[in-house]
This record gives C-alpha cells, sequence and structure tokens, in this order.
C-alpha cells in the first residue's frame, strides 16, 4: 500500500495521461522506475478456505428474528435459542455455540458474513457444485479454467516461462496440500504449486530432456518434466521464506486446518509474494449424525465449526503477531448450503445456497443479506434461496481487495456481476486507476473490450509464430497467424464475426515462448 | 516411440491446449490386434493389467499368444490364503475381547462400542489389504479390487464408531467376490452391503424420513453417471430413496436385513429418462424386490453400460474420451456389456485383445503411475525380498510401510477422500495429472532414492532394492549398452533417447571413461569373486547410480 502512494506522487503529470490506451503499455512498461519497483500490483493476499462436504449455513448463522420457524423445521437439530451466539448491532441473526472466536472477530470489525450466496439453477452433486464455484461458471457451463488461475493469468499472462524472475519470484499461488484444485488452473496450465503444510521440499536433479512427439505420452512426459522444474525452481524460495519466520503465536493441536493456515502465516511472513493460498478441511456432509440426539450443542457439525473458528482465530492472532494482518483477507466457502428441513437422521441433505464468511483487518462489520424467509408448509426438498451470486464475491475480491480495474475484472470472471459493499474502500486507493498487466507483452490487442473486430498485435523473436483464438472451454476458434516471421512486432485483425459477447483468448506460440491475451466481447 | 512424428518444444506446459490439439490420431479400434508380439508389448499389457512387469512374469508371457496371455491374466485369483490379524497389541495395549497377538480379530467384538479398538483394527485391514495386492501374481484381479473399491468409493475415517472393521473386511470380500463376476450382481450386493448401508446412510433410510444420500450416487456415480446423455432428476433420487427405504442392518445380528415396516409401500414414479416407469410398492416382505425393479430399470438406460466403460478405458488407457473414442471404443464396448449381461470379463477380455489397446503410439506410456502402482510396481520390478509370510510381525510392518508411502502419495488404500473417488480418475480436466504436483513428485523422488540407497526401514524391518541381483537376472549385465537397454525395457515404458542412453552409459557406467570395458570388467571381476567386498562395492555403486538415475527421471512415472 505505501508503494502504491509513492507511486502517486512521484509520476503524476507527464505520465498520468499516457496510462489511456492499450499502446501506452510499453512506455508504461519500459519505465525504468516501474521496472525497479516490479509489478504495480499491490501486497495483498486472499486466503481461500474450502469447507468440503456442504457447510449447513442454517445451524452456522441462526436465523434469531425467526427463531420460532427455525426450531419448527428442524426441531431435532435446532441449536437452542439462548445459546446462540450474539452479534454487536445485529439482532436478526446469531453464530452456531462452536463460532466463539469468529464472534469475537465479528465484534472486532474483522468478520463479515453474506448470507445465501449460490447460483441459479443449484447443482446438488458435490462435485459438480464444486466445479462451479471453483470455475465461476454457470450451472450448464463447462469451464476448463479456475476464476483464481484467471485472474493469475491475468496478471502474469507469460506464466510458467519466464519464472521466476526478479518481479516475481515466488510462487503465484499455492496450495496446501497435495491435489492442485481446479481454482488454479488458466489457459496456460496450473498456476500453482502444491505443498505440504510442513512445507518440506527436495532437491531433484537435471536430466537430458529431448523434444517430446505430440502424443498422449508425450504430453504427458512433458507435464511430469514441467512439474520436476517447479518444484526445483521455487524450492529454495519457500525454504528461504520459512527460515524467516522462527516464531509463530499458539494454534490449536489436532486440527489441520489451523496447521495449513500457520504455515500459510509463517509464508506470507516470511516475504513471498505469493497472491493466494488455499487450504481445505472435509467432513461437512452431514447427512447424519450432524447433532448428536438430545444435544445439538455436540455432534459432528459443532465439532467441524470448532476447528474451523479456533483455525480462523489462531490465524489472526498470529498474522497480527507477525505484522502482516493488514495483508490478508480470508474467504470460507463450500460447494452448498443444506436444506431447511432437517431429516430422520439428525442430519440434513444436500442443498443450495450458503453462507459465506470474510475476514481480515479490511472487512466491514455485518451480516449482509436477509435472513431466509422459512415458509409455513416447508417442504423437505425445500433450499434457502439464493440472494447473492457468488460471482459477485469474487468480484468484490477482485476489485476492492486485488484492486484490479473493473473492465479487468469482468474479464477475468467472463460477465459482469454486482458488487458488495463487505469491504473498506481504503484498502484499494480507489484514485488510480492503473494498469496491471507489466512484464513482456507479447501479445495485446485493441480495442479491449470490443465489439465486432479488434487488432492483435503481436511481436516476434524470429522463426515460426502461431496465433490462436480459444473460447472459455478450450475450443479453438480460429488460427490467425501460422507462418515465419522475422524478429519484430505485426497485426493482425480479428473479426469476431457472429461469436457470442464473453472472453475469448489470443494465444501466441512462437518458439519456446508463449503467451496467452484474454480478450473481451461485448455487445 | 515413432521417430517422425513433429517435435515439441519442451519449454511449453500447454496441457490444455496440447491434449485437444494433439496431432496424434489413433486408427486402431477394438478389432484383435494381429501384431507383433513381443517384450514391449508384453510388458505394457503387464504394467497395466498387473502391479508391475517383473522379468519372470516378462519372459513367461513372451513364451505364450497374446490371447492366451490376457485370458490368464484375467482368471479370477485364489481367495486370500490369510485374514487380517491383530497386529496391534503393542505399548501395553491389550485387545479387550481377548485376541491374542497375531490371532485374527474378525469374529469378536462386533457389538462392542469401542472406537479406539475398532480403529486399531480398521488400520490392520487396512494394512492387510495392501498386502493382498503387494502379493498379487500373474492374475488382474486384485487389481480390479482397487478399480471397484475406487467406483464404489468409501473411507475407513467415518464414524468409526459405527462402522466396524469388521464390515468393512467383508466389503472387500465382496468387492473381491464380484471383481470379475457380473456387475448388476456386484451393483446389488454392494447396496445391500452393511458399510455401504452405515456409510450412505442407507440404514437409517426409512418411511418416515427417507435419506437420499445412497439413491443419489447409486445414479449419479455407480450406474449412469452425471454426463450429459444421464438427464436423471432429483425426483427420481428421491424416488429411488423410497425403493430402498428399509433395507438396513440388524441392530443386534450386525447383518444386513429387510426391515418391512420401515419400507416406502407406495408405488414410485420415475422421469421420462427412465420411461415414466413407476415400480409398484409393495408392503410385506415383498417390499424387498422393489430394489430388482430399481436395477432392472436403470441398467436398461444404454448410458448406463457406457459410463462403466468410460471408467474401465479411463483407469487403464487413458483420460481423454472424446467424440472419436466414444464411436469407436466406449460405443462398441458398451454393447459388448450388454450383450454380455453386464459380465465384466468379455469387456476387459476384448478391450485388452484390441489393436487399440497395442497402439503403441497412442495407448502406450501415457498413464501417469498411481502411488499404490508406483510403490508396489517397484516392489515387484525389482524383486525386492520381503519378509516369510510365516513371520507376522516382519510381514505387518513391511506391509504397513508401502501403505504409507503410498499414503503420503495420496492414495491410501480404503480411504478415499471423495465419494466419487480418486481425483485422479474424475476430476476434469488434469486427471491422472493430479497425482503429481511439486508436493508428491518429491515424496515419489525420496521413495526411491531410499530404496535404492540403504532402504526403507520401518519397526526394524528393512526394505530396499538389490540393484546387484536385479541386474544378475538380466541376459547380459556385462555389457554396458545391453544392460542399459535390458534395465530400461523392464523399468520404463517411455523410451530412452540414443543420447540419453550414451550419457548414462559414459557418466556412470564408465564414470567418465570411454570404453565399454571399463564396466565389463569389473561385472567380470565381480562375478568370478562376489565375496571380494571391493569388487563388489564397484559394481553396487553404479548400478545403484545407474538406477537411481533411471527413476529419477520423470519417464519412470509412465506405464
Amino acid at each position: 500500500m505505501q508503494r502504491r502512494n509513492f507511486l502517486k506522487q512521484t509520476i503524476q503529470g507527464a505520465v498520468l495521461p499516457s496510462i489511456l490506451g492499450g499502446l501506452s503499455v510499453r512506455a508504461w512498461a519500459d519505465s525504468p522506475l516501474l521496472k525497479a519497483l516490479g509489478s504495480a500490483d499491490n501486497d495483498h493476499v486472499l486466503v481461500l478456505i474450502q469447507l468440503s462436504g456442504g457447510n449447513d449455513g442454517l445451524n452456522t448463522i441462526i436465523p434469531l428474528e425467526f427463531y420460532s420457524d427455525y426450531n419448527r423445521i428442524r426441531t431435532n437439530i435446532a441449536i437452542p435459542e439462548n445459546r446462540v451466539l450474539r452479534l454487536n448491532n445485529n439482532l436478526k441473526s446469531g453464530l452456531h455455540p462452536s463460532l466463539t472466536g469468529m464472534q469475537q472477530l465479528y465484534n472486532e470489525e474483522k468478520l463479515c458474513a453474506i448470507q445465501a450466496v449460490g447460483y441459479p439453477s443449484p447443482n446438488g452433486s458435490h462435485f459438480r457444485s464444486m466445479d462451479i464455484w471453483l470455475t465461476g461458471s454457470d450451472n450448464e457451463q463447462y469451464l476448463s479454467t479456475g476464476w483464481a488461475g484467471r485472474y493469475l493469468n491475468h496478471q502474469y499472462p507469460n506464466y510458467p516461462i519466464g519464472f521466476p524472475n526478479d518481479a516475481m519470484p515466488d510462487p503465484l499461488a499455492l496450495q496446501i496440500g497435495s491435489v492442485l484444485s481446479p481454482v488454479f488452473l488458466s489457459p496456460t496450465g496450473f498456476d500453482a504449486l502444491a505443498i505440504d503444510e510442513s512445507l518440506n521440499f527436495y532437491n531433484l536433479i537435471d536430466a537430458i530432456q529431448d523434444p517430446t512427439p505430440n502424443t498422449p505420452s508425450g504430453v504427458e512426459l512433458t507435464y511430469l518434466r514441467t512439474v520436476a522444474k517447479q518444484t526445483n525452481k521455487y524450492a529454495e524460495v519457500i525454504k528461504a521464506a520459512a527460515a524467516k519466520v522462527t516464531q509463530q503465536s499458539a494454534y490449536p493441536a489436532d486440527n489441520y486446518l489451523a496447521a495449513q493456515l500457520k504455515a500459510v502465516a509463517k509464508l506470507v511472513a516470511g516475504g513471498l509474494k505469493t497472491k493466494i493460498y488455499m487450504v481445505s478441511m472435509g467432513g461437512f456432509d452431514t447427512h447424519a449424525g450432524q447433532v448428536n440426539g438430545g444435544n445439538p450443542l455436540t455432534g459432528s457439525h459443532s465439532g467441524l465449526l470448532k476447528q474451523v473458528s479456533e483455525a480462523i482465530t489462531a490465524f489472526m492472532a498470529d498474522l497480527k503477531f507477525l505484522g502482516v494482518s493488514n495483508r490478508v483477507l480470508g474467504m470460507t466457502f463450500s460447494e452448498f448450503g443444506r436444506r431447511m428441513q432437517s431429516n430422520g437422521s439428525l442430519g440434513t441433505d444436500h442443498g443450495a445456497a450458503q453462507p459465506v464468511f470474510l475476514f481480515g483487518e479490511a472487512v466491514k462489520q455485518g451480516v449482509l443479506g436477509k435472513n431466509p424467509i422459512i415458509p409455513t408448509n416447508t417442504q423437505a426438498i425445500d433450499n434457502v434461496p439464493m440472494q447473492y451470486d457468488f460471482r459477485s464475491v469474487y468480484s468484490t475480491i477482485l476489485r476492492d481487495w486485488f484492486c484490479l480495474p473493473p473492465n479487468d475484472v469482468d474479464t477475468v470472471l467472463l460477465k459482469n456481476y454486482q458488487y458488495l459493499p463487505v469491504i473498506r474502500s481504503t484498502a484499494c486507493n480507489m484514485d488510480m486507476q492503473e494498469l496491471n498487466n507489466l512484464g513482456d507483452n507479447l501479445i495485446i490487442n485493441y480495442p479491449n473490450p470490443f465489439t465486432s473486430s479488434t487488432t492483435i498485435t503481436f511481436k516476434s523473436a524470429g522463426g515460426h509464430v502461431l496465433v490462436q483464438v480459444f473460447d472459455t472451454t478450450g475450443k479453438r476458434i480460429s488460427t490467425l497467424v501460422d507462418k515465419t516471421y522475422a524478429e519484430g512486432t505485426y497485426s493482425v485483425v480479428f473479426d469476431s464475426g457472429a461469436l457470442a459477447s464473453g472472453v475469448y483468448y489470443a494465444r501466441l506460440q512462437n518458439g519456446p515462448l508463449q503467451q496467452v491475451r484474454p480478450m473481451l466481447k461485448v455487445r | 516411440m515413432n521417430e517422425t512424428l513433429p517435435a515439441k518444444s519442451t519449454e511449453v506446459n500447454p496441457h490444455l491446449f496440447a491434449a485437444k490439439n494433439s496431432q496424434a490420431v489413433f486408427s486402431e479400434g477394438l478389432q484383435e490386434y494381429t501384431g507383433t508380439w513381443d517384450t514391449a508389448q508384453v510388458v505394457h499389457l503387464l504394467k497395466r493389467t498387473l502391479f508391475g512387469a517383473k522379468l519372470t512374469d516378462i519372459n513367461y508371457f513372451k513364451g505364450r499368444t497374446m490371447q492366451q496371455a490376457v485370458d490368464e491374466i484375467l482368471q479370477q485369483a485364489p481367495s486370500p490364503s490369510g485374514v487380517p490379524l491383530n497386529n496391534y497389541n503393542v505399548n501395553g495395549y491389550t485387545d479387550p475381547t481377548g485376541v491374542a497377538a497375531w490371532q485374527t480379530w474378525i469374529n469378536t467384538g462386533i457389538a462392542l462400542a469401542d472406537k479406539d479398538l475398532n480403529e486399531k483394527r480398521i488400520e490392520s485391514f487396512k494394512t492387510w489389504w495392501l498386502g493382498q495386492a503387494l502379493n498379487s501374481t500373474r492374475s488382474i484381479h486384485e487389481k480390479m479390487v482397487v478399480f471397484w473399491h475406487n467406483h464404489f468409493a468409501t473411507t475407513t475415517s467415518v464414524n468409526t464408531e459405527k462402522i466396524k472393521a469388521r464390515f468393512w473386511y467383508d466389503h472387500y470380500l465382496a468387492l473381491r467376490q464380484h471383481a470379475l463376476g457380473n456387475f448388476k450382481n456386484m451393483v446389488k450386493s454392494v447396496t445391500l452391503d452393511p458399510a455401504m448401508l452405515y456409510f450412505l446412510n442407507g440404514d437409517s433410510n426409512l418411511k418416515e424420513s427417507p435419506n437420499e444420500n445412497y439413491a443419489r450416487e447409486l445414479q449419479e456415480l455407480y450406474t449412469v453417471g452425471k454426463g450429459p446423455n444421464s438427464r436423471y432428476t432429483e425426483g427420481d433420487v428421491k424416488a429411488a430413496a423410497l425403493v430402498l427405504t428399509g433395507h438396513t442392518v440388524s441392530p443386534t445380528g450386525f447383518t444386513y436385513f429387510f426391515d418391512a415396516g420401515k419400507h416406502d409401500s407406495s408405488n414410485k414414479e420415475f422421469s421420462a429418462f427412465y420411461g415414466n416407469k413407476i415400480i409398484t410398492g409393495y408392503s410385506g416382505p415383498g417390499g424387498a424386490s422393489e430394489v430388482d425393479e430399481l436395477l432392472d430399470m436403470i441398467f436398461s438406460q444404454e448410458e448406463m453400460s457406457k459410463h462403466i466403460c468410460r471408467k474401465i478405458y479411463r483407469y487403464f488407457i487413458y483420460y481423454k474420451i472424446d467424440n472419436d473414442i466414444e464411436q469407436t471404443i466406449i460405443t462398441p464396448l458398451a454393447q459388448v456389456f450388454r450383450n454380455n449381461n453386464f459380465d465384466i470379463q468379455p469387456v476387459l477380455s476384448v478391450l485388452f485383445k484390441s489393436k487399440h489397446f497395442f497402439d503403441m503410439v497412442y495407448s502406450s506410456a501415457c498413464i501417469i503411475k498411481s502411488p499404490l502402482d508406483f510403490v508396489i510396481d517397484l516392489c515387484h520390478e525389482f524383486n525386492v525380498t520381503l519378509p516369510s509370510p510365516s513371520d507376522n510381525a516382519a510381514t505387518y510392518s513391511v506391509w504397513q510401510a508401502i501403505r504409507f508411502e503410498a499414503a503420503e502419495m495420496q492414495q491410501e488404500l480404503g480411504s478415499i477422500p471423495e465419494v466419487a473417488g480418486w481425483y485422479a480418475y474424475y476430476q476434469e480436466p488434469a486427471f491422472h495429472e493430479l497425482w503429481v504436483n511439486t508436493a508428491t513428485y518429491t515424496r515419489r523422488n525420496i521413495f526411491t532414492d531410499r530404496m535404492i540407497a540403504d532402504g526403507i526401514m520401518y519397526d526394524n524391518q528393512t526394505i530396499a532394492i538389490e540393484p546387484l541381483a536385479f541386474a544378475g537376472q538380466l541376459a547380459n549385465p556385462g555389457d554396458p549398452n545391453l544392460l542399459i537397454d535390458q534395465s530400461a525395457e523392464i523399468l520404463l515404458r517411455y523410451p530412452l533417447s540414443a543420447s540419453a542412453k550414451e550419457f548414462i552409459k559414459r557418466s556412470i557406467l564408465l564414470s567418465g571413461q570411454l570404453q565399454d570395458y571399463y564396466w565389463t570388467n569389473a561385472w567380470d571381476a565381480y562375478k568370478a569373486n562376489p565375496s571380494d567386498m571391493a569388487a563388489r562395492a564397484v559394481v553396487l555403486a553404479r548400478l545403484q547410480a545407474l538406477y537411481k538415475y533411471i527413476m529419477n527421471l520423470p519417464e519412470y512415472h509412465l506405464c
């Protein structure tokens, strides 16, 4: 944030007007001042906390204002009214008794909740619904990229070519755990690395690498080689960052989420420029035994929420202890909420809309949205109706935390979504509209957004050049260029004809170099 | 490898685009393969259908025809000769039901609500299961059990108070009984299996409070799937749940039983996808047979046979199923499945005898080994010495060690994190690439590096690769070129280039010298006098470096 103020003071006047228009990117990027500062984005970090299984929202945020209806439809699992945790400045809703730490954070104005987040035509399958949340798709769309991957690709279009580099020596994103989430898929592959919570890495050998043929085995071998290379390149920076933090504040024992968040705090405080971390915990699919019969304060759900609350509270305390608490924003989410009515097994079945929590110093206190209305004749199949589209949460994070210009937010999320007033406006200094695409831009297009045609300008380092256009499912729309060019800069027009509005990717391949440029067609 | 295919730069990582732009077009379908039957084909078949390609098995199957080889591999293996034993009377703990150390626990304590005991027994069972896979020989049977375990994915980690280890052991036996049998019988068996009834809440799926969990997964995961041609509705899920009400577990006998009083006897209506079928409801014991009508209805959907064939294809050939594969392979294979009344063996037989399977350009060296394959294949291919079966303590220690290694690589037999199975078998678009990332690639390398060095020690038992024994079984280990060739033939499916082989020979076997005889002399000196420590050390060090290098290659992860 201080860096931003520095920019504002020293480069007004002569430089500011040239920010307008796509072609000035070159002038901007060539500025020695900016090269020295590195990329003009900020040091804000997002921590995604995935709660797998489908968290029961109605027992997480209890609608005190409709308590008797709430009790009526789920008598066998209802939290007793006098045990619901009260929130400052809010009489309508309260928290599950296990969430004492998060209640405290709320009252300290560091936590907010957004009610009934979902999407139209909800899908009851864990896997499909989680894919929808991670890719940011509509329920009938199948995207091959994740929303975070598209954001990272927007910031670092070249990745992994030319990375790590001085401007970005660290992993773009880190998944704590051993399976990479689709949320990090970008048009060029995974934009994140996986590392377990013990932060162990290992040095691997460099082997002779002959070219691979374009067969399934060649494709898979290329993937394996890339992983091997990445492991080598990033092992040192991660080790170095972890080594800088010799002390952290206390975390609860036997709490896997806490162990993951501890690792995140260590790396943030150790100075990694990594922008997004993902952690997760499972067990939320509480079809049965959500509470123990006769004792709704116990049972699997209360145990899970206790872990979540204790982990997040310890994490926030540690970030403060380490002096980096102003850099971090956290978000909890699940693949869906659960039914309004409980079932006969002291549990709940798959639902739809759910509450989402955001926490951090930049978060505004509040419960956004209304408590779900509970109809008089509730059926077993009834779900909490959606109030906010989940992509609105992402767009708010992108604009108000990562300080992305609104056009770019639309490009990353593939459409325009409303913003939610949940992040303080001081988090991004909104006076300055800045470009984020620093670094070597090998392919750009102008105008962007465009309505019917756009001019794609690309650089060749000599040799064969391929310029193709893909849609968001990865299908190739056209090949615009497929020939040898001497070193230089060239242009080609892309006429979008009758194509639907939305995002298209212009992909440049020139020898070993590759870059993908998102282009936005609008009406 | 066909060297005339266009080379691709190694710098880019466009696995998404590359898979879609791949210029390799397969031209071979399900017709029976009639081409060369030599080492490459045999090793390909063994690495896909068994846990690794041992040299003795390679030679055995080379001596048979392709059809004989596949037929033999598809034979059911004999039932397990042992049962899970008490390996947990340690650190002062004794089994409260009186089972002594190294006796079996499967017959005691099922009524006992002792979570601690149950969890210890579950660990014992999972270790024993790993042992069955490790001890498998020339049959695909144990590998098919893992396949079906992934299909009907469960985890022993939930509800450990209620779901006793004995139920999981019985579930394993049931999967094994049907693994190469009839799929419809298998689905019925799983539907009524106490472990599954507890796991997906079938036991509390009652007339007055239906629970949809199993009814959903039965359709979404186990039969018709959730692809674009599978159009079952939420209503179908509810109706199926009603059909299944009453199938539960006896609270006293702990066996499956049908509680007619808890069965919903109304008629169940299904959607247009199922032809608007109405399953007549029955009260009394007759209500139990509604499940047969439910399965008949589901199995008459063409999409069901295709869904299963796609899963088999992804597990054994490659994850990419585009329009061509769907038309040329999946659709006719699904027809074979239906023509054989859902018997599993005929499908496998057609697939493994096909030209498509033996297409060395398209179908070979393109699967990233799962962790179980990775660790067990190494033990088999290097003939790692295991303790005598009569030494229970040593045997269980080794099984445990191997189980933990695979678990660290994110595959724990018996504990699948998602109901849809391990991510590698269903999560688009990366599929098996999800087994390998910077975290797990590291672990795989650590595992192989330790095995080729001092070995892995667990509870005072050590397992290690013996490179001298491995090299010694090859036809001509004294010739450094043949040593490398023949080792690579067994250990790698993706061939080493001439330059890579030259580099390996020069820098490892010849220690920088230019003449082959440096290695030959060293080997001959060791053979002439194996107890000569100096001679032994010279060849051992080089063989260790050779095999470490091969196993450190990204190629080693492909099969």
